[in-house]
């Protein structure tokens, strides 16, 4: 155990530097302008899966694994939505878990905002159109931001959640 | 007494289902069936239904025997299996709420998927009616001097599919548990019906996402069986290369997580890397993180180059030199086996009688693995004379190590099929409208055990019908076991090193 110990300590780490901000410049411009304000530099996120396969969850998982490290950037997951600022959907919406979809929104503190997460949440994906399904995200809440993808790599999740902390000004000198 | 292949060949033979025999079983042969199962001479494969037919398959494990039983029932109604065999009786409410078929004699009458939000009822059947009555769920009550209950989810504290968990304690032992699932019900056998093949391929590949590849495995041989299509044989070895990496990455993030449960964080950060690692090789070799339709009806759809052989042995030989310290850090450390050693146990019996396969299976003695039991290609040529890693505690530390076993075991497979890959361009047999309909099943094992899949195709190559059966449905039942005498605090610990899916029980 000590060996492994110190190897963990005199290794240099794994964690990679952060997504270029190209990436992020462009989902920052989906996203209005106050909520970018008002966030400031910390963000608490809670997860509701709405009905996904899972697929999304293995992603955002990633996203806390020492490769992506998002703790760095002032993201953290929360474990209820009273402690939340953004709620991270995935999945299409189940008509089994809408109303919980709605509890939970309505449990989460103003200001609020939502995030989509992969191709189902945005439009019910492959399982559109079942009687068990009510559709996207957006068929249930407002959504604020989109990061598509079956499921979204994990990059991909880092740049969509680092746009929500971007302050207007340096988003716009980006090209 | 005769075997069950005896039994079977009393009924009358339907259908073209490949490979397994099928047959229409009269209420008498149903009954004797069902004694079978009762009485622990045979194993329940799944139990599944149409408009007016109900079918069930099941295992003489011994024998190595499946075959497929057909009940007609144009009233709607059949003799219930689940009520003199437990493990059937989620699958038995589950048809209640999609078909509206009627298991005479199963006392328990809630539903299981239908939660009253559909806005229609029975929506499979032959008559689908609209909403019913929306009743307050009736969980079963417990009783007893200073009990409480305490009730979890939907919506869970962590990053983690949706269900609810009613939990009865007397102080900080669990005196008893009870799941309500459904919530991610998405009606895919509807989605399914009429679909055409590669769009059911698709959401085939999605019922369960960390399954992805045996979802996708299981469903495109019930295809291939159903349309007699030989596939390449490159492409059947690199279905096992694909498999093996799914297998490793879901392994070695469950022993992370489930050490994480056990507040030691150290073991979820190195397997998380590890993890990493073989997610990236995976979608560097096949274009996908998860591998998703990389398996399609015919073959695959991404050929392994030469760089991405090179790939793949490096990422072998990367994770056996980093695992076994790992190994070593999971083994000495007291504080960790203390939490996990005699915690959550499920006996052999248990987990015979539900046929519960996986890790959670092997774990509490019971040898089935697929890939030997039913072995299909390649395993058949892998894993003869394999011996499946076994325990019999049947406790979480028992689980982390078939886990460590498996992934050994994953290693050592991918360097053999590599060596054995066969040469050729061809990977994707070509499927043709022309070939006419068919019914196959077929049944893969993914890193939570065994996926069964069972097909039926009309002439067009359009899906008619469609039935695909996560291991979880037999998974489920036992964590209510598992958790009983436990105190609550450890549930996420019992639950972390069960790792049923949500998505893949609901459909
Ligand atoms: S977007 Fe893809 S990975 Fe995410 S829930 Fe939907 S099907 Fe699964």
């Amino acid at each position: 155990m000590r060996k492994t110990l110190l190897k963990g300590l005199l290794n240099a780490p794994l964690t990679e530097g952060p997504p270029p901000d190209a990436g992020c410049a462009a989902y920052a411009a989906e996203l209005n302008r106050a909520a970018r304000m008002r966030l400031g530099r910390s963000l608490s996120i809670r997860h509701i899966d709405a009905g996904s396969c899972n697929g999304c969850e293995l992603e955002i998982h990633a996203v806390g694994n020492v490769f992506y490290d998002f703790e760095r950037f002032g993201l953290r997951f929360v474990a209820s939505p009273r402690h939340a600022d953004v709620l991270l959907v995935t999945g299409p919406v189940t008509k089994n878990m809408r109303e919980a979809l709605l509890r939970t929104y309505d449990a989460t503190p103003d200001p609020k905002w939502v995030v989509a997460l992969g191709s189902c949440a945005r439009d019910g994906g492959c399982f559109a159109g079942s009687y068990a399904v009510a559709g996207g995200v957006p068929e249930v809440l407002p959504v604020d931001l989109h990061i598509p993808g079956c499921p979204p790599p994990p990059a991909e999740i880092l740049r969509g959640l680092l746009a929500l902390l971007k302050a207007p000004q340096e988003t716009q000198s980006s090209p | 007494m005769p075997a069950l292949a005896e039994l079977i060949a009393q009924g009358r033979p339907a259908g073209p289902l490949r490979p397994w025999p099928r047959i229409i079983a009269g209420e008498k042969l149903w009954q004797q069936l069902i004694a079978r199962l009762a009485s622990g001479r045979a194993t329940l494969l799944g139990l599944w239904g149409e408009a007016a037919a109900v079918h069930m398959a099941i295992l003489d494990e011994g024998a190595r025997y499946a075959a497929v039983a057909t009940y007609e029932c144009p009233e709607g109604r059949y003799p219930s299996v689940g009520q003199s065999h437990p493990p059937a009786i989620r699958l038995e409410r589950a048809l209640r709420d999609l078909y509206g078929l009627e298991p005479l004699g199963l006392s328990d009458g809630r539903p299981w998927l239908d939660h009253g939000q559909w806005g229609i009822s029975q929506p499979l059947g032959r008559n689908p009616a609209g909403p019913g009555e929306v009743e307050p769920y009736a969980f079963l009550p417990a009783e007893g001097e200073s009990l409480h209950e305490i009730p979890v989810g939907p919506v869970h504290a962590g990053i983690i599919e949706p269900g609810h968990f009613r939990f009865t304690a007397n102080g900080e032992a669990v005196v008893r548990l009870e799941e309500r699932l459904g919530y991610k019900h998405k009606g895919i056998e509807s989605l399914m019906q009429g679909a055409a093949l590669d769009e059911a391929a698709l959401i085939a590949g999605r019922v369960s996402g960390d399954s992805t590849v045996a979802f996708s495995y299981a469903f495109a041989r019930a295809v291939e069986a159903a349309l007699g299509i030989e596939i390449p044989p490159r492409a059947t070895w690199l279905r096992a290369i694909m498999a093996e990496l799914e297998r490793l990455a879901n392994h070695l993030g469950d022993i992370g997580a489930i050490c994480n449960d056990a507040a030691f964080a150290l073991m979820h950060a190195y397997c998380g890397a590890l993890r990493e690692h073989v997610l990236r090789t995976a979608d560097a070799c096949f274009g996908h993180r998860l591998m998703m339709d990389c398996i399609v009806p015919g073959g695959v759809s991404a050929d392994l180059s030469s760089r991405g052989f090179e790939t793949v042995r490096q990422l072998v030989a990367m994770i056996g030199k980093e695992f076994p310290p790992l190994i070593e850090l999971y083994d000495n450390t007291a504080s960790l086996q203390d939490r996990t050693a005699g915690t959550g146990i499920i006996s052999p019996a248990l987990v015979r009688q539900y046929g519960c396969g996986g890790t959670i299976g092997r774990a509490s003695g019971r040898a089935f693995d697929t890939r030997v039991t039913l072995a299909y290609p390649p395993y058949d040529a892998l894993l003869f004379n394999y011996d499946i890693p076994l325990l019999t505690d049947g406790d979480v530390n028992a689980r982390v190590w078939i886990r460590i076993r498996e992934v050994e075991q994953s290693l050592a497979l991918i360097e053999r099929i590599l060596a054995r890959m066969p040469a050729g361009a061809a990977i994707k047999a070509p499927i043709t409208a022309a070939r006419g309909g068919g019914e196959g099943i077929a049944i893969a094992e993914g890193f939570r055990g065994d996926v069964l899949a069972w097909v039926r195709i009309g002439t067009d190559t359009r899906i008619e019908r469609c039935h695909l059966r996560d291991p979880s449905w037999f998974q489920w039942p036992l964590l209510e076991a598992a958790i009983e005498g436990n105190i609550v605090a450890d549930f996420p610990l019992c639950n972390k090193s069960f790792n049923c899916s949500y998505s893949g029980h609901d459909l």
